[in-house]
């Protein structure tokens, strides 16, 4: 049993990574391109929905329910069902990856603007502002970080979905873990694993100081 | 896009897609008993210590580290190392999924139970405390059946994220659903069986979600209920 043998080799081979850096570098560019488009893709889309739920409120039901659905369908399941109509291709991974970002994103625009304060909405009326002008200078900018805080977990979330698009010959760093899993070499899915969660948590640091920077108020008050 | 469909249909008219080994209903027998067996292994383990440090209000800290931390690890990256790491245990075979599986299930379960513990009010904590009733009756009588719902939506949580990953099992020679889209493919002319296999698994997963969630209002005791209706 050759696989054995080679699972009991040293946890790492430095060697191996050193050798294959500019493909790891390849696959890394690959991860952060499709989280990235799928992040910003579904963050439009939502915005669209958010929009038709906030105006008309019965809509807020079945659009969460069909994300829900969306959401639910396993990664692999949902490429697998795209194949034969999408092929092998990068629309494929983003149609799927995209899906599963609008229910969190949704659910956090349309959450952070039914949580601003009634009196806050009323002083902007009583001071004249419009309707529009109050959405955008008023409720979107208190809305803002429970916005990007959906925004934050579907980005950490489509970074972990990344991988599994190495099925379909994408994954960014899932393809090690893919490559890994099917021939017993440690060394490729640590790389693949430890590569998709450094990217998972610089993704979410950033999105502390995207926070910060997008909510002056909050931080002015902090002693 | 009609040699897809007549793809799918050779597959499915097939007469070993519906009986002997490799055939839908012995798959999907599979992918249940595999997925119910990890998730009650993994309540049997983890939902005990998980009230214990619920009732003391204790978990909320390590409850968010547990989210964050599960959030940026992939569970196909756990999936690998867990498979690679039970390998020279248990060999090839279905047994090889279950440490994974097991480990992806208890971490929604723990984080849940803890903040279903802590939408239970102090006050009526404390009324029972009043009355006499001893700490493990409190437990049992009075935040069990309060934290129910959302303990509820811990397991459900874990059961689709189990179903979604022994799906991805298929790939080292797992059992279940995972397989027909592993094998379709590997195959020259799979599409059939790839479709069918991702329809199936699909079906699962949301089958499993909405059967759950009706469980979840079931068990949502009347006093909550209608609480919950008002707001």
């Amino acid at each position: 049993m050759s696989f054995l043998a080679q699972a009991d080799r040293a946890l790492i081979d430095w060697g191996w990574i050193d050798r294959n850096s500019s493909p790891i570098t390849d696959r890394l560019i690959e991860h952060l391109y499709l989280t990235v488009l799928a992040v910003v893709i579904g963050l439009v889309i939502s915005v669209g929905l958010s929009m038709v739920a906030l105006r008309y409120r019965r809509a807020y039901g079945p659009i969460t329910a069909v994300t829900n659905i969306m959401f639910t369908i396993p990664s692999l399941a949902l490429f697998a069902l795209l194949v034969p109509f999408t092929g092998l291709t990068v629309l494929t991974a983003e149609i799927a990856l995209v899906s599963y970002t609008l229910l969190i994103i949704i659910r956090n625009i349309v959450a952070g603007i039914d949580g601003v304060s009634p009196a806050v909405l009323e002083a902007a009326d009583g001071m004249g502002y419009t309707r529009r002008r109050r959405f955008w200078k008023i409720e979107i900018p208190l809305a803002m970080p429970v916005i990007v805080a959906g925004l934050r977990i579907a980005t950490v979330t489509t970074v972990g979905l990344v991988t599994v698009s190495a099925i379909i010959g994408l994954g960014g760093l899932g393809f090690y873990i893919l490559r890994g899993l099917q021939t017993f070499f440690w060394t490729s899915v640590l790389v693949g694993t430890a590569g998709s969660v450094v990217i998972a948590v610089a993704f979410d640091v950033g999105f502390v100081f995207l926070e910060r920077s997008l909510t002056p108020w909050l931080q002015r008050s902090r002693p | 896009m009609s040699e897809f469909v007549s793809r799918v249909g050779e597959f499915l008219g097939a007469g070993s897609t519906w009986q002997g080994s490799g055939s839908i209903p012995v798959r999907l027998w599979e992918h249940l008993w595999i997925s119910t067996l990890s998730v009650l292994i993994a309540a049997v383990v983890i939902l005990p210590p998980a009230v214990f440090i619920a009732h003391r209000r204790k978990g909320a800290l390590l409850a968010s580290s547990i989210v964050n931390i599960g959030r940026a690890v992939p569970s196909f990256g756990i999936l690998a190392i867990a498979v690679l790491w039970f390998l020279g245990v248990v060999g090839l075979g279905p047994w090889l999924a279950f440490p994974a599986l097991i480990a992806l299930a208890a971490p929604p379960m723990f984080t849940n139970t803890v903040a279903a513990f802590e939408t239970v009010p102090p006050g009526v904590v404390e009324a029972a405390r009043g009355m006499g009733m001893t700490e493990r009756r409190i437990i049992t009588g009075v935040e069990l059946p309060l934290a129910l719902p959302v303990i509820m939506e811990g397991i459900r949580i874990a059961y689709v994220q189990v179903i979604a990953t022994a799906t991805l099992a298929a790939l080292v020679a797992g059992p279940g659903l995972g397989r027909f889209i592993v094998d379709g493919f590997a195959k020259r002319r799979g599409e059939g069986e790839l479709f069918t296999g991702a329809v199936l698994v699909a079906l699962l997963a949301v089958s499993i979600e909405m059967a759950f969630s009706a469980f979840e209002k079931m068990v949502t005791p009347m006093g909550i209920r209608r609480a919950g209706n008002e707001r």
